[in-house]
């Protein structure tokens, strides 16, 4: 589903990875730690295709990502959920015009996405928001609209990057139900957090592996967690 | 909750480009103002046009007969020219003008009330011709042997440089339509640009949720389409209304014919029509450069 074969990334001087290799299998559930500036957020930008690794092969889907066209990878993302920490929308559209995103830009517009839509907007809690503007979010909320947003084209896969960096205690577990359910529901889930709270909580309830990056490596994290 | 709306294609397609900023007034105001000057350029064109064709339409087929002689035979001369041109093929008919008629000729250069019988003028005959005309060195050598104070003149040397100008200040017209629609053109590419660059979140944003560059750039495209048709809307509406208030009548010379009739009101109809098709090549071009060199 996913695989980095020896990826390497830098930043001018700065190497970040030099020899990142990972396989996550269909329906796995990962949880990516380190500590700040270790490389998370840059791991899950080049699964979702928003940056190439200077070397090293990212493949997704089964395909390679390097040297696809914008349109190729516009067709990959469809089938990619992303959840940023920073939650971007459009901020002029209302919440369900920003859930709605994925189907609207892909032209599936029947009864089925409209009620699927409704579904969504209950499942993350934010039905009576649907028509508010993002700005008018609190911090959970925005990362729920996301998350909504990100399986609304009931992915293959969903990306996730400090989903819960932004809420607190409470929205965090409610959060990682999610996470669950979609998992439990074949998804292949892939979720930086530092929050080892959260891991903890999770490992009770999922069958979740810990990569952790540390020092431009990547390695499973033990029981000691 | 109805969500049908925030399904629909075309919905999120007409707003997901923010309606409003810098570039939707850029858009608004040059389409507008360009609007406004091609239908004043129309008018200006089609009017240059209608005069060179009324000239040509006047004074086609007609010529005239100068008769300059002295009082004793003058009067003999100009039977002899009269008849000569009715004996002549090529020749509809002929007259003399009258008294009140060289009046009328004379009161632009030297006004009303001209004391006519002071002045010594030459007997004018006015000469209607077939499509081909007569054989004019033939009138000529009769005239000068009958009438020898005659002179033909058949409008031609001063008819063709009028008709050319007039044609010439219609071909300028159409250039200047054109460039219009460049710089029509070449404000929208601007704008557009500017608002792909100031939209990069939205572009971002549509990008991660899979939308393909066609979508991207058809959002543009419509938005800017509608903006341009808009305020071309309005400045050619501003600009037949201006026409239509110009002074008229035969004082203001060229002015006199400035305006649309007939099927010259597709012309002024078609510049929203083609501003929008202006707006949308432009946008279309500039975002898909735009997208293309920001993978």
């Amino acid at each position: 589903m996913i695989e980095l074969d020896k990826v390497a990334v830098s930043f001018g001087d700065r190497t970040l990875f030099s020899d990142v290799s990972l396989i996550l299998p269909p329906g796995s559930f990962h949880f990516l730690t380190g500590p700040s500036g270790s490389g998370k957020t840059t791991l899950i930008r080049l699964c979702s295709m928003e940056m190439q690794p200077n070397s090293g092969q990212v493949q997704l889907l089964g395909k390679t990502v390097s040297g696809l066209s914008q349109n190729n990878v516009s067709a990959m993302r469809q089938r990619l959920g992303v959840v940023h920490q920073d939650s971007r929308f459009i901020d002029h559209l209302s919440v369900a015009e920003n859930v709605a995103l994925p189907a609207a830009v892909t032209g599936k517009t029947g009864r089925h996405t409209e009620y699927q839509l409704e579904e969504l907007l209950a499942w993350v809690g934010l039905a009576g928001q649907a028509k508010n503007l993002p700005p008018e979010l609190s911090g959970g909320e925005r990362q729920r609209a996301a998350l909504a947003r990100a399986v609304m084209l009931s992915p293959d896969v969903l990306l996730a990057d400090e989903p819960t960096g932004n809420v607190d205690w409470d929205m965090s577990i409610h959060i990682l139900e999610l996470l669950i359910e979609l998992n439990k529901l074949g998804k292949t889930v892939l979720c930086a957090t530092h929050d080892l709270n959260l891991i903890r909580q999770a490992k009770s309830r999922v069958s979740a592996k810990v990569l952790r990056l540390h020092g431009g490596a990547i390695e499973i994290a033990g029981a000691g967690l | 909750m109805n969500l049908r709306s925030f399904l629909s294609r075309d919905a999120t397609l007409n707003r997901v480009v923010p309606p409003s900023g810098f570039t939707a007034i850029l858009t608004l105001v040059s389409s507008g103002v360009m609007a406004f000057l091609a239908v004043f350029t129309l008018a200006l064109a089609m009017a240059a046009g209608d005069l060179a064709s009324n000239w040509e339409a006047e004074l086609a087929g007609t010529a005239t007969v100068r008769i300059t002689a002295s009082d004793d035979v003058l009067e003999a001369e100009t039977e002899a020219v009269l008849t000569a041109l009715s004996q002549t093929p090529g020749v509809v008919s002929s007259r003399r003008l009258d008294l009140s008629e060289q009046l009328e000729l004379l009161a632009p250069w030297f006004g009303t009330g001209l004391p006519l019988d002071e002045l010594r003028l030459p007997v004018l005959i006015d000469i209607m011709e077939t499509a081909e005309g007569p054989d004019r060195t033939g009138l000529e050598q009769r005239l000068a042997a009958e009438a020898p104070g005659a002179v033909y003149e058949s409008h031609g040397r001063w008819r063709a440089p009028l008709v050319e100008a007039a044609g010439r200040l219609r071909t300028l017209g159409y250039f200047a339509l054109f460039l219009i629609a460049v710089v029509t053109g070449v404000m929208i590419t601007l704008a557009a640009s500017t608002s792909l660059a100031a939209n990069a979140q939205v572009v971002d944003v549509l990008r991660l949720v899979g939308a393909k560059n066609g979508w991207i750039t058809g959002a543009f495209v419509l938005r800017f389409t509608v903006r341009a048709i808009l305020g071309a809307f309005i400045g050619t509406l501003v600009g037949i209304v201006a026409v239509a208030l110009m002074p008229g009548g035969i004082e203001t010379g060229i002015l006199s014919g400035l305006g649309f009739q007939g099927a010259e009101w597709i012309w002024p109809v078609l510049v929203p029509i083609i501003a929008g098709g202006t707006a949308a090549g432009a946008t279309f071009l500039s975002a898909g450069r735009t997208l293309r060199s920001a993978l």
